[in-house]
């Protein structure tokens, strides 16, 4: 009884067919890899300083220069990638789950459930992503998880309101009717037969997403509001780039790059995923 | 047309009430205490509860709620920890600094982007349109605090060809009329005013303009794609009509209305997204107000700047939309 109504098989082989999905793909799992062995592929402690090197320029001993402490700035991006999983992991995951299972009740239960739950995402929708990212990270004060706690929550009413379409779609199929027919409850209906069949399409948004997710927890540490010196994340860097932009161009650029490329990446891969279950937008 | 003006307007009041909510309940239920922030870490217990009485701390929330939203409709939003004034006098003065820094993005992104989204519909699949799609995506997913660092080493620092941050330089401020410096510089009729307040804006508006340019050169090559394939266009190409006239005449016209939709929903993610170009360029504006105000932890201007920009995006939303339904009786209809 498991009536696959979301993933048609073999979606996600015809959505890594086309040349941008291949490179997202390809630069998705670079990342990966980098995350893995960050400690194997730097060349120094990203924590380590050397007053003697500080803001030395891009060199055969530092590639990427180093930061005002004489940091290195290779370093540093590659264990930077951690935090950025860490963010895309948290951020989507909370996303996933709280609006996950707030599109799932309210679509399961329907009436003034569904119709309470769905105003409370509509006023959530009505507030610009950043600002309510500001006044989050201002409720519970700056830190990196705080900023990504910030994160998930903003990206909450979307993955409601797609899940809540998707369950609605769902329980109108035949084995749903099927299910109830014969006597099955409530809650198992909505945990064995809905909820796997609705579920395809959310982890599509969460792929979508992960290159926004990116780009605002480091915005968030840019700003001062997410991770905390000394930690090497992405938005921190550029912080101390913005510092020195006038002497050092380094300390800013390179790490721009990498959230440059991991966003591109995973926009790729995202774009080419959402064309397959949304052929409208072919 | 009016009922659904009336209809809209309801759905305002309904979602204003729960932003305020929003911002009410982040700003009071989570931890730490005001009392103990207004006082600092020497108060006596004492004086913090004396404070909670006199601020109403110690009545129960909904009553918390009731005086606040009593007091923010006489436009009262508390008085600001750090300046000693009234928070959305500190809100007020932020906001055409902000505001300028958006509407000159929205123009830019506006006369560059529609005409590169037409010319890449027109020649689709064409070099320039591969071009377009890849800059657009390259536009999409550039983080604008990296961008904006760029723009200064290349330009501030690199070529020395534009200031590094800030309004004016020290001395040439105008009269303060409207708070934008281009405004009152044009006022003012200085001409080094008003050349040195377009020089600043450039690379910040520049940088604001990124994201919304690749938005609108993109939508407005789809939807003229898509009008493009229109009956009434194939007839005008049949009845002999010159293609630049079938373009502009036929296909454009018919494409404007979701353009000019998606070109207003821009601008209220300007006016709330400016916060990183604001710290980029060291602009006085409500983005950086509002950071600012969060490291310091300001809450009352925290509290006034959010309610602001929140209102303010709403609002806009609003006239975008019922902008829309006049241009497309459609939608009112429905």
């Amino acid at each position: 009884m498991s009536a696959t109504v979301a993933a048609p098989p073999g979606v996600v082989r015809r959505a890594l067919r086309g040349m941008g999905a291949r490179f997202g793909l390809a630069i998705a799992v670079l990342f990966l890899l980098v995350t893995l062995f960050a400690p194997l592929l730097a060349p120094y402690d990203p924590y380590e300083q050397d007053l003697s090197n500080a803001l030395s320029p891009p060199s055969a001993q530092h590639w990427f220069g180093a930061d005002q402490y004489g940091r290195d700035t290779l370093s540093r991006i590659l264990y930077g990638t951690r935090t950025a999983l860490l963010a895309i992991v948290m951020a989507d995951g909370l996303a996933l789950l709280l609006g996950g299972a707030i599109g799932l009740v309210a679509g399961t239960l329907g009436g003034r459930a569904d119709a309470l739950l769905m105003r409370v995402v509509d006023v959530l929708l009505a507030f610009p992503y950043l600002l309510l990212a500001l006044i989050i990270v201002a409720a519970l004060g700056p830190s990196l998880t705080n900023s990504v706690i910030a994160i998930g929550l903003i990206y909450t009413p979307q993955y409601a309101r797609l899940m809540r379409g998707q369950v609605l779609t769902v329980q109108a199929a035949d084995f749903v009717v099927a299910a109830r027919s014969v006597g099955a409850s409530q809650t198992r209906v909505m945990l064995r037969h809905v909820l796997p069949n609705s579920f395809t399409p959310v982890l599509v948004l969460a792929t979508l997403q992960s290159g926004a997710v990116v780009v605002e927890t480091a915005g968030l540490s840019f700003l001062g509001l997410g991770a905390q010196p000394p930690s090497p994340d992405w938005g921190a860097l550029l912080a101390d780039g913005h510092g020195y932009f006038l002497t050092a161009w380094w300390i800013a650029t390179f790490p721009g790059l990498a959230i440059f490329l991991v966003v591109v990446g995973f926009n790729l891969l995202g774009d080419a995923l959402r064309d397959q279950y949304d052929p409208r937008l072919r | 047309m009016g009922r659904y003006v009336a209809a809209r307007l309801v759905q305002l009041v309904f979602v204003l009430a729960g932003v305020s909510v929003v911002v009410f309940v982040t700003m009071h239920l989570l931890p730490g205490d005001v009392a103990q922030l207004l006082l600092g870490d020497h108060a006596t217990n004492e004086q913090l509860q004396r404070l909670r009485i006199q601020l109403g701390l110690d009545q129960p929330v909904w009553v918390q709620y009731a005086r606040f939203m009593a007091d923010a409709l006489r436009g009262d939003l508390g008085t600001s920890i750090q300046s000693n004034r009234p928070a959305l006098d500190d809100v007020l003065a932020a906001f055409p600094v902000t505001l300028q820094l958006a509407l000159a993005s929205l123009l830019l992104a506006t006369l560059c982007g529609v005409p590169v989204g037409v010319v890449a519909a027109v020649r689709h699949g064409s070099r320039f349109d591969t071009a377009v799609m890849t800059l657009t995506l390259f536009g999409v997913s550039m983080p604008i605090f990296w961008l904006g660092l760029m723009l200064l080493v290349l330009f501030a620092a690199g070529l020395g060809w534009l200031p590094v941050g800030g309004l004016m330089p020290i001395g040439l401020d105008p009269p303060r009329i409207t708070g934008m410096s281009v405004v009152d510089s044009v006022l003012s009729g200085d001409p080094a005013a008003i050349g040195a307040s377009l020089r600043h804006m450039l690379l910040p508006s520049v940088t604001l303009a990124s994201v919304p340019l690749a938005l609108i050169a993109r939508i407005t090559r789809a939807e003229v794609m898509a009008a493009a394939t229109a009956d009434h266009v194939r007839t005008a190409r049949a009845k002999g009509v010159a293609e630049p006239r079938v373009v502009l005449r036929h296909v454009l016209r018919n494409a404007a209305i979701p353009i000019v939709t998606v070109i207003g929903l821009q601008l209220g993610l300007l006016l709330s997204g400016a916060v990183l170009t604001e710290t980029i360029y060291s602009l006085p504006g409500l983005g950086r107000l509002m950071v600012d105000s969060i490291l310091s932890r300001d809450y009352p201007v925290v509290q006034a700047g959010a309610l602001f920009i929140a209102l303010l995006f709403v609002v806009v939303n609003l006239l975008v939309d019922l902008l829309y339904a006049a241009l497309d009786p459609r939608i009112s209809r429905a």
